[in-house]
């Protein structure tokens, strides 16, 4: 079965985001007011061919856990869904 | 027969000459070892050097770790020989697991080059064994993602352990207590961000980097390998010995 996943890579809570605090300070003065919990990360897209969605979510949570992610500064989440047929 | 040091040379290391040239400038043979091959070439010493390892993309190290060389150099590393991760080469040692914790981008999102005032708290590591605590060294530093951070109890062990061995005096990037160099708990494996090969000359502005890397051919060309004399008791009194390697140094006792 194909799968098309889509891994969210977000950094853990307490680490430094300079990049969400400084996208978060310049909003003010594009005149988005109410904007705060700016946080960026990375979205991974791949499809990957596996015999079930449970092996393939075990698949991606090893592929996240020893290489998307650095587990020491960053969370990682999927989406897994059954894609469309070739 | 001279020391014969190691140089990984990833797609995308740029430091990789300069430390060369400095360990050939202290007498040791410079070997460059190619990423995709497997081997430390009987090396006595490896150093990791900076740039930007396949791009950085992903992240610093994440693909690095992954090339044939760095399975060689862990295996080195793990029979005690003296492994030595400067800027990115310490986030590829972090990657790879060698060392503990990340690093992070830099507090106020801001590329730094420039010179810091490092402070030695540990001699007792292959890049430090020559140079007495409290000794201030003044090295550049050039690097977007130095800011070290770990896991509340991995600092703890750093710390009791006296892992940290370098610190920054005036902390440029918003690492973790002041954390610029760690090391193994074998004290074999030290990775930092400042870069003592560019501090390796009067020319350069400092020459105060020549005391780390001559301490690490030291390591590699120790009688007592692998447990060479950096891992002797930590109330042994380490001479300073900066101003006969040094030359003409810029560093000072801390008061």
């Amino acid at each position: 079965m194909k799968f098309d996943v889509l891994v969210e890579i977000r950094l853990r809570p307490g680490i430094a985001d300079p990049q969400g605090a400084t996208i978060e300070r310049a909003l003010p003065a594009l005149g988005f007011a109410g904007v705060s919990q700016v946080g960026v990360g990375k979205a991974i897209r791949f499809t990957l061919d596996a015999p079930d969605e449970a092996e393939a979510r075990a698949q991606v949570e090893e592929l996240c856990r020893r290489f998307l992610a650095n587990p020491v500064i960053e969370d990682s989440e999927m989406s897994l869904s059954v894609g469309a047929a070739p | 027969m001279s020391v014969r040091v190691g140089v990984v040379v990833f797609p995308g290391s740029n430091c990789e000459r300069d430390a060369a040239k400095v360990m050939t400038s202290l007498g040791a043979q410079a070997e460059m070892l190619w990423h995709a091959d497997a081997s430390v070439q009987d090396c006595d010493a490896v150093v990791v050097p900076g740039g930007f390892a396949h791009g950085d993309y992903l992240r610093p190290g994440a693909i690095a770790r992954f090339s044939p060389v760095m399975s060689a150099v862990a295996a080195f590393a793990d029979a005690g020989g003296p492994v030595v991760g400067i800027c990115n080469g310490f986030q590829v040692l972090t990657e790879a697991g060698l060392l503990p914790g990340a690093l992070q981008k830099n507090r106020g999102l801001k590329f730094l080059c420039t010179t810091v005032e490092v402070r030695v708290e540990s001699p007792r590591s292959v890049l430090t064994s020559r140079v007495a605590p409290g000794t201030i060294l003044h090295i550049p530093v050039n690097h977007f993602e130095g800011n070290y951070t770990c896991a509340p109890s991995t600092l703890r062990e750093l710390q009791s352990d006296e892992r940290i061995i370098l610190r920054y005096v005036d902390n440029p990037n918003g690492s973790i207590d002041d954390i610029a160099g760690i090391c193994s708990p074998g004290r074999n494996v030290v990775g930092l961000m400042p870069h003592p090969e560019r501090a390796s000359d009067p020319l350069l502005g400092s020459a105060d980097g020549v005391a780390l890397l001559s301490s690490l051919l030291d390591a590699a060309g120790g009688p007592a390998k692998p447990h060479g004399p950096w891992a002797q008791d930590r109330d042994r009194e380490m001479p300073a010995r900066l101003s006969t390697a040094a030359g003409t140094p810029s560093s000072r006792q801390a008061s």
